[in-house]
């Protein structure tokens, strides 16, 4: 029994190794933010997301439509779907579940009758879970999860039960216990094999008043001690294969709980933050994924999903329509949105990979199997070369680890060195990238770099700016333009320090 | 008649030995005799010695027998602790105690053609197929031994036979195996060929096969058997088996559906003791009531092998092959790392030596525990060269050098393959060291006293034969004297015509005569706090700031053009 909510046939690993860069990913488009607003205060809910989220890059298209269909269910019936992840929460950390298989003791004895408990009060689970799925069936229509419905009702028929609730009663042994054993190394007994011990009482009194068999028997002096307790080892020798067979069930029945609680805690984790979205009224839309050899860019109210949810306000959108672009250079004005629009960027496109909509009116890309960030490291105080050749480590990293279809974000990558010799690192950089069609996104202060890109190849690389009004005032929208020489450095500078001259310091640099 | 048996087995004619104390039988070895496994017949084998074929094979180690002292007599040589060797001899034989081998390792070959018997021997067991028959042999022998320790723990008559039967059957199949593994890998040394002449007889002879059918005839009828144990608290009932239903199988077909990926186990580790307890001595009784033949047979058995199943021979073999296993093992740690061994050119008579790729072992081992590969050194002596004077910077290699040296020298004369890519070395009658002492640093007159008096020694025993290897003498007193009496020392080495490796921070001593070789350790030249521990040197480059950065990171055009997917 699987839930396979999450692959069409294949379980969701909350273990799967993370992408190498994880940690920088995590940081640089500040995903923390998004898995808080999955998780609302819950530990688990939040670790699927960041595990979904971050794994995303595995995935194929048919994955993600697999999930924006089981994503479109959950939106239409979310009280549907949080009922049965109560229920099945419910059932793995219930009052006579809870222990879980954490506390079964030393003795077989112990552990076959704490499985059996715990096996008692999970098949009551399933019960209630098979209703909750007849009561719903009908309003369900993703693959995902019309089969799981349907192979609940199949496999988990009352029928079925009730054969698991009579074994549970046998495995209380009242009647004693049979073994058969084979001779191992110096005639000790190897090979206990547990035998049906109801069907050895009847031939028991077979044997007692039909034709004998040779059998010997030896009871127990009454103080002999010893005896007692090698007979009692004996006893538990066979007790304890099948204390270990109901132990596995429970442990069995309990992944597949778990497995399902899991993979519903991805689409709980997206209604949460479906909720906070739409209670500020911002957008959001199934994306379009399309093949990951294409080179495709186009959307509509692009926003950074993680400014949106720290802040009361609703956030700028950006549009964009650059199908075949390789190479986006984005320069501009400081705090003037560059930065936010990378991010937003790399978030849709993770979100996406992990079958989630996206913070949007509209969003289409290709598939990447990696998004990688190299941006600038603001806390690291160390001194300028030793940043530099920094740099050139995390690049080198990010070069050891790059696929074809990878996208690489550059935030002001290259520029703890002077600028000649930054925008001759960028360059050489860039120019491999596109020659090996790599899809890369690089905002920038470094004019010689930025501006050596202009006019060389129009269909395969975009030039995006930071939009300044005349008046010089910020409207924090990304729109189509080449680089311009000056920086808005001085802006700010003048904003802190006003009334000093800067046109010697700017000359000089 | 079960009881008489066991009553003969619970006094056995000798001390047994136990567990860890278990040791090896060297026939010819005293103190190995007093240790001999129950059965082992050290004197006269009762098989007829007319069916063992080869009659002149002896021994694995030693092409002539009688030529040597016997090893467990063997000190160790008094340069052992300065060439590092009791290190190497000690890591060698780790593991391996219960054999006692340290004393051949103690034990220098004087003749070449006894050399060349051990390197046939070992080019073969270079051969996986011949080391694996080996191997597995020597392992079937252990779990033998393991057997008899464990038999004497056993207070329950039948079981104590059936340990009996599986330890002799374990031997058996092992003498069985090696004969049929050795003759398919058809070795090529005159020791291995001498073996498996004289296995060959053995396992023909008629005793042999008859125990082999008595045993899997045994075993055949022991493994069929199987019973029923009705467990009530009350007490037990045992019957045969008569195809009762597999309940755990049951539950676990009920439980199918549920299954995802593999379970933990939840079987309790009951402590299984090999000894019985009684009530299963008393399961066992009734189930040797409900089958009675083969138990009967199995009394017989034992009554029959009791004291006459191993061969002196067989037990020999056992414990010296383990001398040529245990250093194959030893450096076939040290081969992954680059490092290369070779079967030495040798000779008692030339003393003209080359050696490509040598290196100290015993520091190789030590590194390697690090990761880390152990520098190699080359040497050459010709024509009258005999004295290698090493001079040059401390910590510069030059111990190393010299115990490289004598290693390769003893090693050569234990005849194994020693360190190095190639080489061609002499066979000394005696490695003679006087390394620096620190602990006798605190009397300085005293010290340049013991100084000259190690060196007198040294000279006394010293022969043409002979290899010398002086460090740092004479550092306790002033260049002026320490120059004078070593000018005199190596006039005497010369004279006596010994090879040796002087180390010494007199440089006049490198040239000194026609018979001086001198050899310097290096450092890096841009950068002298560098030891290279060998004569290397290594132009630099120097390069732009980022682009070098670059480079370093591999992140130029070209490296990118073919690092990127």
């Amino acid at each position: 029994m699987k839930a396979f909510l999450m692959h069409a046939g294949r379980d969701f690993d909350l273990k799967a190794p993370l992408p190498w860069n994880a940690e920088a990913l995590v940081q640089d488009l500040e995903l923390d933010t998004l898995f808080d607003a999955m998780a609302d205060g819950d530990e688990f809910l939040r670790e699927v997301a960041r595990v979904a989220l971050l794994t995303g890059g595995g995935n194929d298209i048919d994955t993600m439509r697999y999930r924006q269909a089981a994503l479109q269910d959950s939106l239409r019936n979310p009280q549907a779907v949080r009922q049965i992840y109560g229920s099945v929460v419910g059932t793995i950390t219930g009052r006579r579940t809870r222990g879980g298989l954490m506390w079964l003791g030393n003795y077989p004895g112990a552990i076959l009758s704490r499985s059996v408990e715990l096996l008692e009060a999970q098949v009551a689970g399933l019960r209630e879970l098979r209703h909750l799925c007849e009561a719903n069936a009908g309003r369900f229509r993703s693959p995902a999860f019309s089969t799981l419905f349907e192979m609940l009702q199949r496999e988990l028929t009352d029928e079925y039960l009730q054969t698991v609730e009579g074994h549970l009663k046998e495995l209380k042994f009242r009647d004693g216990v049979l073994v058969s054993a084979e001779f191992g190394e110096g005639l000790k007994a190897r090979d206990y094999v547990l035998r049906n011990a109801l069907a050895e009482h009847r031939n028991w009194l077979q044997r007692l008043f039909g034709p004998k068999q040779e059998a010997y028997t030896f009871n127990l002096h009454p103080r002999d001690e010893a005896g007692a307790r090698a007979l009692s080892e004996l006893r538990d020798r066979g007790i304890n294969i099948a204390a270990n067979a109901v132990a596995q069930s429970a442990e069995h029945i309990l992944s597949f709980l778990t497995m399902l609680r899991t993979e519903l805690a991805f689409y709980v984790g997206c209604l949460n933050a479906h909720d906070h979205l739409e209670a500020k009224q911002e957008p959001t839309v199934m994306p379009d994924p399309s093949k990951p050899d294409e080179r495709l860019y186009r959307f509509d109210g692009l926003y950074d999903v993680c400014l949106s949810l720290r802040t009361e306000k609703r956030v700028v959108g950006n549009d964009l329509a650059a199908d075949g672009t390789l190479l986006v250079i984005v320069t501009g004005a400081n705090t003037g949105g560059k930065s936010t629009f990378l991010r937003s960027v790399g978030l849709a496109q993770v979100m996406m990979q992990a079958g989630m909509f996206v913070p949007a009116t509209s969003f289409a890309a290709n598939v990447c199997d990696a998004v990688v960030t190299h941006f600038k490291r603001e806390e690291d105080t160390a001194m300028n070369s030793g940043k530099f050749d920094e740099e050139l480590n995390r690049m080198d990293e990010i070069v050891g680890h790059l696929t074809s279809n990878s996208l690489v974000l550059f935030n002001e990558s290259f520029a703890a060195t002077n600028e000649r010799e930054g925008s001759e690192i960028a360059g050489m950089i860039v120019d491999s990238l596109l020659r090996h069609r790599i899809k890369s996104l690089f905002v920038t202060h470094l004019y010689e770099f930025a501006h050596s890109f202009v006019g060389r190849d129009p269909k395969r690389i975009a030039f995006l700016r930071a939009e300044r009004r005349e008046d010089g005032t910020r409207t924090f929208r990304i729109i189509p333009g080449e680089p311009l020489r000056t920086s808005f450095g001085e802006d700010l500078y003048g904003r802190f320090f006003p009334g000093e001259p800067l046109e010697d310091d700017k000359d000089a640099a | 008649m079960e009881q008489k048996v066991s009553e003969a087995r619970s006094k056995p004619r000798r001390k047994i030995p136990t567990g860890s104390e278990a040791s090896v039988g060297n026939a010819a070895g005293a103190n190995a005799l007093r240790k001999q496994a129950p059965g082992t017949d050290a004197g006269e084998p009762s098989h007829g010695e007319g069916s063992r074929g080869d009659q002149s094979f002896e021994s694995i180690l030693f092409a002539r027998s009688g030529t040597y002292p016997d090893a467990a007599d063997a000190t160790e040589p008094s340069c052992f602790g300065d060439l590092n060797l009791d290190q190497v001899v000690a890591s060698v034989t780790a593991n391996r105690a219960e054999y006692n081998l340290k004393g051949f390792f103690h034990t220098n070959l004087l003749e070449v053609d006894d050399v060349a018997y051990r390197h046939e021997v070992m080019r073969d067991l270079e051969r996986n197929e011949m080391r694996d028959c080996v191997l597995a042999f020597a392992q079937a022998m252990k779990t033998m031994r393991e057997h008899f320790a464990q038999m004497e723990k056993i207070f329950v008559p039948i079981q104590k036979q059936a340990w009996f039967l599986d330890a002799v059957d374990i031997y058996s199949r092992g003498v069985l195996d090696l004969t049929e593994a050795l003759g398919r890998s058809e070795p090529r040394s005159r020791g291995l060929r001498g073996l498996l002449g004289w296995l060959r007889g053995y396992v023909a002879s008629k005793d042999f096969p008859a125990m082999r059918s008595f045993i899997e005839t045994l075993q055949a009828d022991f493994a069929k058997i199987r019973y029923c144990v009705y467990i009530r608290g009350e007490g037990f009932v045992v019957h045969r088996y008569e195809g009762e239903n597999d309940y755990s199988a049951e539950i676990e077909q009920t439980f199918r559906k549920f299954q995802q990926g593999s379970a933990k186990s939840y079987l309790t580790k009951i402590h299984d003791y090999v000894e019985m307890n009684h009530i299963e001595a008393k399961i066992l009784e009734f189930v040797s009531l409900l089958f009675p033949d083969p138990f009967k047979r199995l009394a017989e058995f034992c009554r029959t092998y009791q004291n006459a199943y191993l061969p002196a021979l067989v037990a020999r073999f056992d414990r010296e092959v383990q001398v040529y296993l245990s250093y194959l093992e030893y450096i076939d740690r040290l081969r992954p790392l680059g490092l290369k061994f070779c079967y030495p050119e040798l000779s008692k008579t030339d003393k003209s030596l080359l050696c490509r790729e040598g290196f100290d072992i015993a520091l190789a081992t030590k590194l390697a525990a690090d990761d880390t590969v152990v520098v190699t050194n080359d040497f050459e002596l010709s024509e009258d060269q005999r004295v290698i004077v090493v001079s040059g910077p401390n910590q510069g290699g030059k111990t190393t050098f010299a115990r490289m040296f004598g290693q390769l020298h003893h090693l050569a004369s234990l005849g194994f393959p020693v360190p190095g890519k190639k080489a061609k070395l002499f066979l000394p009658d005696n490695i003679l060291t006087h390394f620096e002492r620190e602990e006798d640093l605190e009397n300085l007159s005293g010290k340049l006293q013991d100084d000259l008096k190690r060196v007198h020694d040294i000279l006394d025993v010293a022969s043409g034969r002979s290899i010398v290897i002086m460090n740092e003498i004479f550092t306790s007193t002033t260049l002026q004297d320490a120059t004078f009496l070593s000018r005199r020392i190596m006039r005497k080495i010369i004279a006596l015509d010994a090879l040796c490796v002087w180390i010494t921070f007199i440089h006049e001593l490198a040239s000194f005569s026609k018979e001086t070789v001198s050899m310097m350790s290096m450092v890096v030249p841009e950068d002298p706090a560098q030891r290279t521990f060998k004569v290397v040197r290594a132009p630099a480059s120097g390069r732009s700031y980022a682009m070098s950065i670059a480079e370093k990171y591999r992140l130029t055009s070209d490296d990118l053009e073919g690092r990127l997917p």
